[in-house]
């Protein structure tokens, strides 16, 4: 145990004096993320699908859409919901068994980005007032793990959103097998970047490596209005208003180059 | 004999297109992407590594574990929860079973090789199409195999007798019998074999053969998709 833990100090303090250079053991600058690649409908069994490559890191996700009673406090609104998982096929630090905490954080991140923007307006969903009305799930999985999953996560949930095609619903059942013309509309696009922390350098889109010698972190999703709509600190380390204000800045100069990417 | 199956395919012997690599997840020890039509599997292998809890460590071989799922959209219908259902525990435990017989663990007392199957999409056969992913995983670890492990559903329907069913046949009403079979094809010999429906002892013979027929033309494929990642030295 006490020489696994010496390695990773060596590890980071290699990674850290390498940061204060300006130089990653990839090549790349500080505030540059891997190449990301997008694709979108690849999967017919959804409503609509999406995956996320960045670098070597990938992730898939799709939505399942199903007729439910709405909640009595809101008759008029269908609902979103978010799960991510960590698939133990994508990395051996992932073990199988019930969603770990880092798979729920990441869940409610990536929810809080689309529900807060009022991405989806959830009265779109209502189907008949008080009676039916669509839910959406929103899965994201790993697929690769090598670094920086929340970012991809909330791209994916994004991108599978926006490939959406309400399927039929007549007579009070749905017809998976015909998907209408109707797509989901997306009234904001909200990106999520996380802001690593290493010793005094901010990063983002870290590799696995990186990742194990980051000191605090913060994901601030984005839309393109400009504004917030979430944002998690995570990681045991702390961070000065200054720092806060860096971080926000570089997420959201981030956001709108990925935004730019893929619109 | 030329005939209409619910796809378009015009022979009762003709797979849907079939597409396989190795080497796809990094991080992995071995993997592999196989695809059958609309039903798609990667497989992940990680070990020889240490088996917790210690208890279920055989100090004579390393185990194999096996892990089938899908993910919650690759179902045409209601979503999958995620986790382990019945079904999904009985597959992980077959599986399991019809790659043991072509893997040698001797020389890895106390560990265990887990292997993950993940299924992004579904159109009937994602059990056998997980075998096939997971053999050319396992062989990409480096795992000491005598031959790899290939499967394919064969089936009769009213009377029709075909090999590799999809969901639409699957499902059409009538006398339908779907069986599910593991093959090693060097040997010939039958690792999984599984049925729902109703058949006569004649008809499962002829069914068995038309399989491991189906199973030397997919074993193609997957020794193909080993020797595409480890020609020319291309080994990282």
């Amino acid at each position: 145990m006490n020489e696994i833990v010496t390695m990773n100090d060596d590890l980071k303090a290699h990674i850290i004096e390498a940061l204060n250079k300006g130089v990653r053991f990839d090549g790349r600058k500080l505030d540059e993320f891997r190449k990301i690649e997008v694709k979108t409908g690849l999967i017919n069994t959804s409503e609509g699908s999406a995956t996320v490559k960045i670098g070597e890191t990938e992730v898939i996700a799709g939505i399942k859409m199903n007729v439910d009673k709405p909640y009595p406090d809101t008759p008029e609104e269908g609902t979103i919901m978010v799960e991510a998982e960590l698939l133990p096929l994508s990395s051996p630090d992932f073990e199988p068994g019930p969603p770990d905490i880092r798979s729920v954080e990441m869940a409610r991140v990536v929810d809080r980005g689309i529900r807060e923007s009022k991405t989806i307006d959830l009265k779109d969903l209502c189907i008949d007032k008080g009676l039916k009305a669509w839910s959406v799930s929103i899965d994201v999985l790993s697929v690769n793990y090598a670094g920086g999953l929340i970012d991809a996560f909330g791209l994916a949930a994004l991108l599978a959103l926006r490939d959406t095609r309400f399927p039929e619903y007549k007579d009070g059942a749905v017809d998976y097998h015909k998907k209408t013309d109707r797509k989901l509309i997306l009234k904001r696009f909200p990106i999520p970047v996380t802001v690593f922390k290493i010793g005094n350098n901010l990063i983002v889109d870290p590799t696995v490596e990186e990742e194990g010698a980051v000191d605090v972190r913060l994901t601030v999703t984005s839309t393109e209005d400009g504004r917030l709509c979430a944002l998690q600190k995570g990681g045991e380390g702390e961070l000065s208003t200054e720092e806060i204000a860096r971080m926000m800045e570089l997420a959201m100069a981030k956001a709108k180059e990925i935004r730019e990417l893929v619109m | 004999m030329a005939i209409k199956r619910t796809d378009g395919r015009t022979s009762p012997t003709q797979l849907r297109p079939i597409e396989a690599k190795a080497g796809v997840i990094k991080r992995a020890d071995g993997s592999a992407y196989f695809r059958i039509g609309n039903t798609w599997a990667y497989a992940a292998v990680y070990g020889p590594r240490d088996l917790h809890p210690k208890f279920m460590q055989n100090p004579k071989k390393g185990i194999l574990r096996c892990e089938y799922a899908m993910m919650p959209f690759s179902g045409m219908g209601d979503r999958v929860r995620p986790g382990p259902s019945r079904r999904s525990k009985e597959i992980s435990m077959v599986t399991e079973k019809a790659l043991t017989p072509v893997i040698n663990l001797d020389e890895f007392p106390n560990t265990v090789v887990d292997v993950f199957i993940e299924l992004p999409q579904t159109d009937a056969g994602s059990r056998c199409a997980g075998i096939c992913a997971a053999s050319i995983a396992l062989a990409d670890a480096g795992i000491p195999m005598k031959d790899l492990v290939t499967a394919i559903a064969v089936g009769n329907l009213n009377g029709q007798k075909v090999v590799d069913l999809c969901y639409e046949e699957e499902a059409l009403e009538g006398e339908i019998a779907d069986i599910p079979m593991a093959v090693i094809p060097s040997t010939g010999m039958v690792t999984l074999l599984q049925m729902d429906g109703i058949i006569t002892k004649e008809d499962l013979n002829e069914l068995l053969q038309m399989g491991v027929k189906a199973c030397q033309e997919i074993y193609q494929i997957q020794r193909k998709a080993l020797t595409d990642r480890y020609k020319g030295g291309n080994n990282e």
